[in-house]
């Protein structure tokens, strides 16, 4: 028992350091935007353009629409056809509501779709716009 | 409980060898000689959210290993992950590859590859492409399958690494 405790511990700390709101991650991600711009607010159209913005990627996606599909109530379908849970916290609870997931899908997902890795500003634009749908 | 003993032995050795003997080249169930039965939560969580948790007796050590160090690229997708969850993934599908497990099907698999070739995907195994060899090209493309990766849309047990031929249902 006291062998794990410190184990006990280390888990609960991580935890709690990955979970998050979709409120509190939205805030997390437009203050690391001002860092840059401390003029920046969030903005849920900006938000939508730039997830529905067809590109040219060399992985062969074009846009985020091609999995998730238009409408985030709704689930999308990767390239191997599994099914995706929907991107907005509304129709999907578990969305925005781990940091760390958040942050390794726009992390693969950016660099696959738009050639790079999002901007903070970016990424609080989408998590704006997907908090906003109802 | 200990004098039940033998005879509960001999009960499972029998029934170990008559599964054997009655599992037949177009019948590889569970106890014939099918994958057996592994998990793990990182392997499920992050290999499954995008496709089918291939099983790891579908592919021999080398390939999983060299499609583990490709993660940034994997078939043109970014899937990189942390260094810690790699790591734990990769040992699982190293232990259960098709040439470490000892399942017929798993043999049949790792012999189906030249020892010089490391293929990246299961569909690019002899032993896939003889097993799928009566579907015409267009069975891939159907609506309801998409792509050969969609192992679930005829294996039921496909996420259970169970390709037992008599649950097969290709949809229309």
């Amino acid at each position: 028992m006291l062998k794990s405790f410190p184990l006990l511990l280390a888990l609960a700390a991580g935890t709690a350091a990955a979970a998050a709101t979709p409120a509190a991650l939205l805030q997390g991600y437009a203050g690391q935007a001002r860092q840059a711009d401390p003029a920046f607010e969030p903005s849920a159209s900006r938000g939508a353009a730039f997830f529905r913005l067809q590109r040219a990627a060399a992985s062969g996606h074009s846009a985020c629409t091609d999995c998730h599909t238009d409408d985030p109530r709704q689930p999308g379908r990767t390239r191997a056809h599994k099914a995706i849970a929907p991107l907005a916290p509304v129709a999907n609870p578990e969305r925005l509501a781990d940091a760390a997931k958040t942050e390794k899908w726009l992390g693969r997902n950016c660099r696959d779709v738009v050639g790079r890795p999002c901007t903070a500003a970016e990424k609080a634009d989408i998590a704006a716009w997907l908090i906003s749908i109802r | 409980m200990r004098n039940h003993l033998p005879k509960i032995i001999t009960l499972l050795i029998s029934f170990g060898v008559s599964g054997w003997l009655f599992a037949g080249d177009h019948e590889e169930g569970r106890e014939g000689g099918g994958l057996p039965t592994v998990d793990n939560n990182a392997w499920r969580a992050e290999c499954g959210s995008c496709h089918t948790a291939f099983h790891p007796g579908l592919l021999p050590e080398r390939s999983w290993r060299k499609l583990m160090g490709g993660l940034d690229r994997h078939f043109g997708e970014n899937a990189a992950l942390d260094d810690a969850t790699r790591k734990a993934i990769t040992d699982f599908l190293a232990a259960n590859a098709a040439d470490r497990v000892a399942a017929r099907r798993a043999h049949k698999v790792a012999a189906s590859i030249p020892s010089a070739e490391t293929p990246l995907r299961i569909t690019e195994t002899a032993w896939f492409e003889r097993k799928h060899d009566e579907l015409g090209a267009g069975v891939w493309k159907r609506k309801s399958i998409g792509t050969a990766a969609n192992c679930g849309a005829c294996h039921p047990g496909a996420d259970q690494g169970n390709f037992d031929e008599h649950a097969v249902r290709v949809p229309r």
